[in-house]
């Protein structure tokens, strides 16, 4: 059985997305639809963790079923690519939140993606070994998932076109 | 006929009636005292502005000046009667400070020039930034007030024209959540009922809609209901103590900001009971199951906690919504500008879905709106929406209209949801729009959080043009001012709450070098020479009626359709709902009769949002719900707002309006009586608050949230403990000097509220803000300027009452019923 590794997976890429979501409400707190909803998002995910966490145990697995705030090695070097586009980005004058945002919004929608991907397999398995309860936590969870991504892309949608044009 | 104080007696006499009679006819007249204003030269045709309702009115005219108002007996909508503002308001149009010529900005200052000057200017400045940055440097903030004609013109020179996919109106603030949660519901905008469903219904809910206030005149169609036998019952949702809440047969007083936890009660007592329409659901609607499910989880007890009203309050309502036979609901501010706007508007829509009452008499859900054009900037795609109802998502919607303007469909953007107002201020704080043109409309006043709007308005890297009436507080920031001719002034259609179309026409000229909206946009696109894609003019037509002749053409098949109306039709009868076409020529009292709604895939206007996130549902993702001709059944829970009271700002602060004003008073401070019946700001609190912190009623009071502060006179009303109320209306044109709320803006609502929005329907809250209040000291013993006539009462005895005197008398002509068929 190797479903405590997925689950393992999937409990590290729900942190990373919650982390990422904190992470874009806190830079764009003037973007006010952004930081609300992104900070309503973020609890979806945190919940995500909480629920995962209780069930892993039947696997054997222990997960924190607290959220992680800081950056891993990942995300830092994220962060430090962050600055180097943002300060280019005031050097080519305008737009530099916009990038900013641009790029805190693919990540999201690249992170919810990664989830999305995971709780399919977690589904799948739940499915295969008839665990009801994994099913139920999968069939709850994922669409949650599918729509943090869809709010992602949507703002990108939307807000891409004024970037990147001005 | 008899004489009334209008401003003492907003509603006038009761002509009672009975349940699926006529509304007998009233005609109200107010004509200017002397100068031979009892003996007009002539009447002119037109309907009211100072709110939704529509009003058909004939414009008293005297030696080329308006002398007065009367309500026209004929017309389905009032049936004569007029609200205080129509009768009094007009006269704001004669006002001495109207703006007269075009301004420019020189030196800092704005000086006054001639009309080339200041057109040549804007088409400069137009050129350049297309040049250097493209379209999206350019956006246009109108109104819910010009004519049909002047929206459809600037709807094609913004999108069809420029290519900008920045345009939209104050509708957003009053508008947006109506037609938003119609689009959720119905996949189209359009209002299912009709007013003429007051005549039939036995219930009439009203959800955050202080309908007495905000349409005087459809309050006096209930208010004779109640009056005649076998009355309805009234189901009164709001914070306050409204005169429809005294009317009421059950009143439920929510916390603000829990409208959605309410109505899931509701509608799990309806479910629970089985008081719904099982045949009805399953040919008419997709979507029941998850809103079974998802109200399962609001019993009573539970949104009696969340919402702080008592359950037993919940089950009587329910009840009364479950049982009847006939059911109107209407919702308004409420509802719209709160907390989880869209899905709450939706649970209404929902109630009438589950209980199959739609397209019937009496069985009517009306999503209203607050100004009287808002419908039209809907159908013309001045707020951002494509005209005609068509869906921006679906690329063979936007090739038709295309076709129309012959236009190639890719000038037209449509690469994502049209840029919401809140998001144009947004971009002009960071720099990226560039030009803002705003018309009819007072945004340093209106949008939430003043401090922000003044400092992005103000910007020197952003131009902008102002177009109006009069000076304001944003024509005070402008770069270009546009003298623009106001209603009576100008001739065009517009379109009420109920789909009902009337002509306004050119009453008198306009003052000195004042034009119509419509021209000075014709003048704008001439002067910018845009063309179609065979090089022809891009804007065809050169006055009102062409103008509309070419909205017919644009609305042809489409769910607003206008092929059947006319000027010269407009001008035999009264008012005609739409649509109205060959299938139709009278037309159409309700929609969806039958259950058969606008939501086919390829012919929707919209696939919806997700009501907690805004993201636009996906073409594909409609389709799996396999809506075709189905209603859309929506659920949504209960989510806390996003700003809370807490133990530094304990209230919860909303805001409204009164009966005798309109949005920032430009106008009706201009009409002695209107302005006399509530001159200033004041502040509402709850007797049990009002003790607890020892305010008496007229003490100085300080509001403030983490934005800012107002100070007003309190005033002790029947509204719920635990919230603060403050009208909107008052900015800082006319304070007087060294007034209290003089020093560094302490008088305009706004001042206070946050800058928050519904996701899907991205209109402003201003209903929930976290405040506290501090008693600054008794002022002079006199009470707060709040009027007693209406949901500002007093509760304590000793505050005169708001009189109107002789200067307010007005004639009223109780004519009966009408002898001919008054509706369609």
């Amino acid at each position: 059985m190797k479903i405590g590794l997925v689950l393992r997976d999937l409990h590290r890429e729900e942190r990373e997305l919650a982390r990422e979501l904190l992470h874009t409400a806190e830079r764009h707190k003037t973007s006010h639809d952004i930081h609300h909803l992104a900070l309503d998002l973020a609890d979806w995910s945190h919940r995500h963790i909480r629920e995962l966490a209780e069930l892993a145990e039947r696997y054997d697995v222990t997960l924190d079923p607290e959220p992680d705030d800081e950056p891993g090695p990942v995300g830092r070097l994220r962060e430090k690519g962050s600055e180097i586009i943002g300060r280019r980005g005031e050097a080519g004058r305008r737009g530099d939140a916009g990038l900013l945002l641009l790029r805190d919004l693919r990540r999201i929608c690249q992170q919810a993606s990664a989830v999305s991907v995971d709780w399919e397999l977690v589904a799948q398995a739940a499915q295969a070994t008839a665990d009801d309860q994994l099913l139920d936590l999968a069939q709850r969870c994922h669409p949650d998932t599918l729509r943090q991504l869809r709010w992602a892309n949507a703002e990108l949608k939307e807000t891409s076109p004024q970037v990147l044009t001005s | 006929m008899g004489r009334l104080d209008r401003i003492a007696e907003p509603w006038g006499t009761r002509t009672p009636y009975a349940r699926g009679e006529k509304w007998p006819v009233r005609v109200d007249t107010f004509l200017a005292d002397g100068n031979g204003a009892e003996h007009p030269d002539r009447w002119v045709r037109s309907a009211s502005v100072l709110h939704s309702n529509g009003d058909a009115l004939d414009i008293a005219v005297k030696d080329g000046r308006i002398v007065g108002v009367r309500g026209r007996a004929e017309d389905r909508v009032n049936h004569g009667r007029l609200d205080p503002k129509d009768l009094y308001g007009w006269q704001a149009g004669a006002s001495p400070d109207r703006l007269t010529r075009p301004l420019v900005r020189r030196g800092g200052r704005l000086v006054e020039t001639d009309w080339d000057t200041a057109m040549d200017h804007i088409v400069a400045r137009t050129k350049e930034l297309l040049r250097d940055q493209g379209p999206s440097a350019i956006g246009f903030y109108t109104t819910g007030q010009l004519f049909l004609e002047e929206y459809y013109t600037l709807s094609l020179i913004a999108h069809g024209g420029l290519g900008t996919n920045h345009l939209d109106g104050n509708t957003r603030l009053c508008t947006a959540t109506a037609a938003e949660a119609l689009k959720q519901s119905f996949a189209c905008d359009g209002q299912p009922g009709s007013y003429t469903d007051i005549d039939h219904a036995d219930v009439i809910a009203l959800f955050g809609h202080n309908v007495a206030e905000t349409q005087p005149v459809l309050w006096m169609r209930i208010l004779d209901r109640l009056a005649g036998p076998e009355p309805p019952a009234l189901i009164c949702v709001d914070p306050r103590l409204t005169p429809v809440a005294r009317a009421a047969a059950v009143h439920l007083a929510p916390r603000p900001g829990t409208n959605v936890a309410l109505m899931n009660g509701l509608l799990h007592e309806i479910i629970g009971n089985g008081w719904t329409d099982a045949e009805y659901i399953t040919r008419h609607t997709v979507g029941f199951d998850e809103l079974e499910r998802r109200v399962k989880e609001y019993p009573p007890e539970r949104a009696a906690e969340i919402c702080d009203v008592p359950a037993e309050e919940i089950r009587r309502a329910a009840r009364a919504l479950g049982t009847c036979e006939r059911l109107v609901s209407t919702v308004l501010q409420g509802f719209y500008q709160s907390h989880q706007a869209t899905a709450a508007a939706v649970q209404v829509n929902n109630l009438h879905l589950v209980r199959g009452m739609l397209g019937r008499p009496g069985c009517g859900v009306l999503q209203m709106n607050g100004q009287p054009t808002a419908q039209n900037t809907r159908e013309c795609g001045a707020d951002g929406d494509l005209p005609g109802f068509r869906n921006w998502a679906d690329d063979a919607q936007v090739a038709d209209l295309g076709r129309v303007w012959n236009v190639d469909p890719s000038r037209i953007p449509h690469y994502g949801p049209p840029t919401h107002a809140m998001k144009m201020f947004r971009y002009a704080e960071q720099g990226s729009l560039r030009m803002l043109w705003v018309t009819g409309t007072n945004p340093a006043v209106s949008l939430p959080e003043l401090s922000r709007i003044r400092s992005v308005l103000s910007q020197e890297r952003l131009f902008l043009i102002v177009q109006d009436l009069f000076p304001t507080e944003t024509t005070e920031l402008a770069d270009v001012v546009l003298p623009a001719a106001g209603w009576a002034e100008k001739t065009g259609t517009f379109t009420n709450a109920d789909r009902t179309v009337h002509l306004s026409e050119k009453a008198v000229d306009p003052p000195g070098r004042a034009r119509p909206d419509l021209d000075i946009f014709l003048d704008y696109a001439r002067r910018m020479d845009l063309r179609d894609k065979d090089g022809g003019p891009l804007v065809k037509w050169h006055d009102p009626e062409s103008a509309f002749e070419a909205w017919k053409e644009c609305s042809r098949g489409r769910p607003c359709d206008y092929t059947g109306l006319s000027y010269d039709r407009l001008r035999g009868g009264s008012g005609i709902q739409w649509p109205c076409d060959a299938e139709h020529p009278d037309g159409t009292e309700r929609l969806y009769t039958g259950g058969a709604f606008w939501s086919d895939p390829d012919y929707c206007e919209s696939y919806g949002r997700d009501l907690v996130t805004g993201a636009p549902v996906e073409p594909t993702e409609y389709r799996a719900m396999n809506p075709y001709g189905k209603a859309v059944i929506k659920s949504a829970g209960y989510l806390p707002p996003h700003e809370q009271p807490d133990g530094d700002h304990p209230f919860l602060l909303t805001t409204g309006r009164t009966l005798y004003h309109f949005h920032t008073r430009t106008k009706t401070a201009r009409a002695p009586q209107l302005q006399a019946a509530a001159p200033e700001m004041w502040v509402e609190i709850s007797t049990g608050d009002a003790s607890e912190l020892g305010v008496m009623e007229g003490d100085l009071v300080e509001v403030s949230t983490p934005r800012g502060s107002v100070r007003a006179k309190a005033r002790v009303s029947g509204i719920r403990d635990g919230v603060l109320f403050l009208p909107f209306h008052y900015g800082y044109w006319d304070i007087d000097e060294g007034s209290e709320a003089d020093e560094a803006h302490g008088r305009a609502a706004n001042e206070l509220t946050l800058t928050d929005w519904d996701a899907a329907s991205k209109q402003p809250l201003y209903k929930t803000a976290a405040a506290r209040l501090r008693r600054i000291r008794a002022q002079d013993g006199s009470p707060a300027p709040a009027p007693t006539t209406a949901a500002s009462a007093p509760l304590g005895a000793g505050v005169p009452e708001t009189r109107g005197g002789p200067a307010a008398e007005s004639d009223e002509d109780v004519r009966g019923t009408p002898p001919t068929e008054g509706d369609t």
